[in-house]
């Protein structure tokens, strides 16, 4: 029992972890007012991006490097439209999840069916992997511990520094924070370029560590998990984790749990139903404001037409 | 000496400029893709080429292209009719397809009824299947004020995860040896073709027949004028007493209703059986808020949207076996083009000044 | 005079928006360490003015000195540079964070916010200007008069000696109001300058030291507070001049139309705006509404159309009770509203024609089994153009291509068209230019003769006395009395809009 409990959650980490990468950043854009409905293009991009210039480089460093500015170029599309010219968010995010499918399903044609010379390695943390049991928690890839590491430092940063109420301010009342000085555009622009790195990543960590390889459209609707993840997790990085790793989980344990009569399919829808249901939830005035969902979301700002 | 740009709002956007802009976005769209295509190593020129004479230079190429501008047509002009409403469902993909759920669960529950029943009957059925799934995200943003953006795209998951559950499970047929698909339709369940082509022409008479419709409600009809109103001014429609909530509903209700007819086409008329959701509709229902947009709202105008649209989804295909490029490659073309359409209804609505100020 | 040092001197500031003047050539001048007031009505330009000294705004023409320095004040950082604060009137305040958070927010040097630390210093602010204030409540939990305190703070905590405050009053009880006010004098004291914007004539003089008084965007006095008093201030700040003379033919006053009985009614932030009003307006009188604007006539009219409930007392129109009756049932019954805002009212981008029918599309001819019938509707527009001469290329031309009068003719073209029996006119000129004010003045006569019931609610003091066959005056919330327009009545009607003389309901005509 032990070894399936250890089994299901050894495999539920890595699977969760894209869904992870990808609504940090998501919150993070979406704390500083901006929905952005383009994280399945730019995730696409980053894992297209990683796959080839690790390829090329048989550097997987310089290829997740790549996958981040990818998904930083990507974000600022929508940056430029949503931001800039306010246009419709909604429509903005969709175009960049289209062109982000086009673009890479187009980039990445030659690399179909080829094997990667190299993919990220897990790391073996010494001691700790030699444990018994538990030491299979140990042996993840960097990527990994670096989104484990990312939920706390995130979570500080929103809340415990002043950059992060600047950030939540913007979310919640630009007025009020442009009234007190803060450069409203620049922290927005800030905030969405984050959500595209982050995109960027969690593309990438499929292409060379999870998968490792490409494959047409191989987010297969992860963007539009990391929505609902964002949702679900009330804004905040804690929480994404806890979704991430639930929903990561039910992907790993859908095949599982087919022999006792749960199937599969109905499972994936999961995430979805209980976006509705949270979305329901928040929508109560109270509810939204102890909990602090973005007052000013996917409302473009500014300053001379009140 | 300075320049200075100034943006202003344009008071007045004539029908010549809206034509214009949206010929213009198109225009600079297929430009920005020629750019986008030379990086990627393809051809732009060869591309667009082919394109052309795949959705339009042969009578086979213009059948197809009407075959997919059905779908692109009936989602579409419902769209309009919702966005003109500043209802935003974008969610019309899950509306095709609980469309063919229920279109489809009728023909293959009565197969033996007569042909000028049993379609019909499907029709209704795939109507109400999508009208209901569009009901979700009505009532939830009228009763508890949810956006409907995201509740209506979170049912599109929803809606292929159940169809993936129905082809793989309890509706798998018989003789499909493992593969998800629903036993072949009965020839009574099944739309007629014009000619050999694949135009299933009954639900294309119902598409241009509803259309033309929809543009009479929207601007010949009491009701229509209250969408204009409610989706112009909220606060115009209240101060004249009219129910916003009742306008919420009923755009959201017709719109999903008309995917799902699309959705009752596609498996009725092009595949004969059910299959798994990217089969029923590789996008039909995204693409349609492209054909929406694209008309700028104007329901006669989705006519031509939803056969460029269709072209050039057919189009698509062609680059795909001539050129050995992906299928994806046409989502490209979808998403230039979204953004160059909301550019241009930005640029169309401000006017840019650029003043030299000594 | 004193040699007080200037702390603020705007010279020549012109800022138009969209064509519409707000500040014309305005010259303003605060002392170190006084009080001033900018007094003057809505829209007169005193909240633009001070959003442009704040930086939210760029003037067009004109030249601003702090503390004798010329300053270049691009935006509210610059402001706040300059040692300038301002309260704005909606208080901008993230509702979710903690006061400290407010407070803080944008000020932070180093990565760590240092709560301890900011809150010591809040602290110690708090209890130097004696601001209660718990700085771990959450926005959203504290009442009107505590956010206040909180903006005022944060403008304290970036260093402000020149504090700005908009309206403060306007949501406070009158407890917080006497409070708020105490606090004002210990700043001064502390060496800071407040500027404070009013439009209430009593908080004028109880605190200020000099006030500064607009109308139309237009400085028409600058006054020591000790050398005048509320009847002058309200004369300078509403404008006493005769415009033009309309004759006014002796109507005969037909049967009672509107009652409202012990009407009660809530404000947006749930204090009582509306405070047992009564009254009755009858066929061919026109009942004016005279006040200093947020008294409650924009909550009252409101109840009376439908838009706002009320929570006591109630409105009969033909003798038939509508207190719970819909919009709808309201325009059915005969009823008709131009509201303040003329944009709440009708639909910018459709066209003339359209905007006709809003109300009667449902009815007769418009109205065609479930169709539009446009031939008649065309016929309407074109036929309520002439009458009401709205000059226009045409009636099938978006609305919002049409200048301010003419906007106001046709939306009181389609209300007048209607079956109406009463008509509810709120601020029907503001913002129009004199030929269109004549106008509307000219239609709104118009109208008695023909058997109609006008309740008229506007600002502008020449307006009511003109047109109105009584005027009912408001402050705060309640009726002081209703009175004839003649001339012997002005200083009473005076008195009863600065709160200073309720008649008795006997001695009402």
């Amino acid at each position: 029992m032990i070894d399936f409990i250890v089994s299901v959650l050894t495999l539920t980490i890595p699977a969760g972890t894209a869904l992870l990468l990808g609504t940090l950043g998501e919150v993070y854009a979406e704390r500083s007012g901006v929905l952005n409905l383009g994280v399945e293009g730019m995730m696409i991009m980053g894992a297209v991006t990683g796959f080839a210039v690790t390829f090329a480089t048989k550097n997987v460093v310089l290829g997740i490097l790549a996958a981040s500015l990818a998904g930083i170029l990507m974000s600022l599309i929508h940056a430029y439209f949503s931001i800039t010219l306010r246009v419709n968010q909604v429509v903005s995010g969709l175009a960049l999840t289209m062109l982000g499918l086009g673009i890479s399903g187009l980039l990445g044609k030659q690399f179909i069916g080829m094997p990667l010379p190299v993919r990220l390695q897990p790391v073996h943390v010494p001691v700790l992997s030699d444990l018994p049991i538990l030491g299979e928690f140990f042996r993840f890839n960097i990527l990994v511990y670096i989104s484990i590491l990312l939920v706390p430092l995130l979570s500080f940063f929103l809340y415990k520094t002043n950059w992060g109420i600047v950030l939540r301010s913007v979310g919640e009342n630009p007025a009020a924070a442009d009234a007190m000085g803060v450069n409203v555009f620049l922290v927005r622009y800030l905030a969405v370029m984050f959500g595209g790195l982050m995109a960027g990543l969690a593309g990438a960590f499929l292409s060379v560590a999870y998968a490792p390889a490409w494959i047409e459209g191989m987010t297969a609707g992860a963007g539009w998990i990391v929505i609902a993840l964002t949702i679900f997790s009330l804004y905040d990085p804690t929480r994404a984790m806890l979704g991430a790793y639930l929903f990561g989980g039910v992907r790993v344990l859908q095949f599982r749990l087919q022999p006792l009569g749960i199937p599969a399919n109905l499972l994936n829808m999961l995430p979805f139903l209980v976006t509705i249901l949270v979305l329901v939830l928040i929508s109560e005035q109270a509810f939204r404001r102890r909990i602090g969902v973005p007052a000013a979301l996917m409302q473009p700002y500014s300053r001379e037409e009140k | 000496m300075s320049v200075k740009v100034r943006i202003e709002r344009r008071l007045e956007v004539s029908r010549t400029t809206q034509i214009g802009s949206i010929l213009l976005s198109l225009l600079l769209s297929f430009v920005v893709i020629a750019v986008i295509f030379s990086f990627l190593g393809v051809n732009p020129l060869n591309a667009y080429r082919r394109i052309l004479i795949g959705g339009f230079g042969s009578l086979y190429g213009l059948s197809e292209s009407v075959a997919k501008s059905i779908p692109l047509l009936l989602a579409g002009a419902g769209l309009a009719l919702s966005f003109k409403a500043r209802v935003y469902n974008i969610g019309a993909e899950g509306q095709i397809l609980l469309g063919a759920i229920v279109g489809g669960g009728i023909g293959l529950a009565w197969p033996d009824l007569p042909r000028g029943l049993l379609l019909p009957l499907m029709f209704l059925g795939g109507f109400l299947g999508g009208a209901l799934w569009a009901l979700i995200p009505a009532l939830l943003k009228t009763r508890f004020r949810v956006d409907e953006v995201l509740t209506s795209l979170m049912l599109v998951y929803i809606a292929s995860d159940l169809v993936r559950y129905l082809v793989y499970g309890p509706w798998r047929g018989a003789e499909q040896r493992g593969f998800p698909y629903s036993s072949p339709f009965s020839l009574s369940a099944q739309l007629p073709h014009l000619g050999t082509t694949r135009i299933h022409y009954p639900t294309l008479i119902v598409a241009l027949l509803l259309t033309l419709a929809i543009y009479i409600l929207l601007y010949y009809t009491k009701l229509g004028y209250e969408i204009r109103v409610v989706g112009e001014n909220p606060a115009a429609g209240r101060y004249a007493g009219m129910s916003v909530e009742r306008v919420i509903l009923f755009v959201l209700v017709l719109s999903g209703g008309l995917a799902g007819l699309a959705g009752v086409g596609e498996v009725a008329g092009i595949h004969a059986r059910l299959g798994p959701p990217e089969g029923i509709s590789p996008g039909y229902g995204f693409t349609a808020i492209i054909v929406a947009w694209l008309a700028r709202l104007n329901p006669l105008l989705t006519v031509l949207t939803a056969f460029f649209m269709g072209g050039l989804l057919v189009g698509g295909d062609a680059i795909q076996t001539a050129l050995n490029l992906p299928s994806a490659t046409i989502f490209i073309f979808n998403g230039v083009i979204l953004f160059f359409i909301i550019a241009a209804e930005y640029l169309t609505n401000y006017r840019v000044k650029v003043e030299v100020v000594k | 005079m004193s040699e007080v040092p200037t702390a603020v001197l705007m010279k020549g500031i012109t800022k138009r928006f969209a064509g519409v003047v707000a500040n014309s050539n305005i010259d303003f001048e605060v002392r170190e360490g006084e009080i001033h007031a900018l007094l003057g009505e809505n829209g007169a330009g005193k909240t633009t003015l001070m959003n442009i000294l704040y930086g939210i705004y760029r003037p067009d023409e004109g030249e601003i000195y702090i503390y004798g320095k010329k300053a270049h004040i691009h935006s509210p950082k610059d402001a706040i540079a300059l040692g300038i604060g301002m309260v704005h009137q909606q208080f901008r305040l993230v509702q979710t964070h903690t006061v400290v958070e407010n407070i803080v927010l944008g000020t932070g040097n180093g990565l760590r916010f240092e709560e301890e630390e900011v809150r010591q210093k809040i602290v110690d602010l708090a209890q130097r200007y004696s601001l209660a204030i718990n700085p771990d409540a959450r926005i959203w939990q504290l009442s009107a008069g505590e956010q206040q305190r909180v903006e005022i703070l944060k403008a304290l905590y970036r260093g402000a000696k020149i504090l700005i405050l908009d309206e403060p009053t306007s949501m406070l009880t009158p407890l917080e109001i006497k409070e708020l006010l105490q606090t004002l004098r210990r700043m001064t004291e502390e060496g800071n300058t407040i500027i404070f914007i009013t439009h209430k004539l009593d908080e004028v003089t109880a605190v200020s030291h000099r006030v500064t008084i607009l109308r139309q965007g237009k400085v028409t006095a600058v006054l020591e507070t000790a050398k005048t008093n509320k009847v002058q201030l309200a004369n300078l700040m509403v404008g006493r001049e005769v415009l033009f003379r309309l004759e006014k033919p002796s109507v005969e006053r037909g049967s009672e139309v509107l009652r409202v009985e012990g009407l009660e009614a809530l404000s947006d932030k749930g204090l009582i705006a509306v405070n047992n009003v009564s009254f009755t307006v009858h066929r061919g009188e026109i009942l004016g509404i005279a006040g200093v604007a947020g008294n409650g006539q924009r909550e009252l009219l409101e109840v009376i159309a439908g838009l706002r409930p009320a929570t006591r007392g109630k409105i009969f129109i033909n003798g038939v009770e509508a207190t719970r009756s819909s919009i709808r049932e309201r325009i059915n019954m005969g009823m008709s509203y131009v509201p303040g805002e003329r944009m709440t009212a009708l639909v910018p981008n459709m066209s003339i024609a359209e905007n006709m029918i809003l109300k009667s599309y449902r009815t007769a001819p418009i109205s065609k089994g479930a169709f539009i019938d446009r031939r008649e509707m065309l016929n309407l527009a074109q036929r309520l153009i002439q009458e009401y001469e709205v000059i226009t290329p045409g009636p099938e031309k978006p609305v919002k291509l049409l200048s301010g009068g003419n906007i106001q003719r046709a939306l009181m073209a389609r209300e007048l068209s209607q079956q109406v029996d009463i008509l509810v006119a709120a601020y029907p000129t503001s913002g129009l230019d004199v030929g269109a004010i004549e106008t509307i003045w000219r239609i709104l006569l118009s109208q008695r003769p023909l058997g109609k019931a006008i309740l008229l609610v506007s600002d502008d003091l020449e307006e009511i006395l003109t047109l109105s066959d009584r005027v009912a005056v408001m402050h705060n919330g309640e009726i002081m009395g209703i009175v004839e327009p003649k001339e012997e009545n002005l200083e009473k009607i005076g008195l009863m809009m600065a709160g200073a003389l309720k008649l008795e309901q006997e001695q009402w005509v």
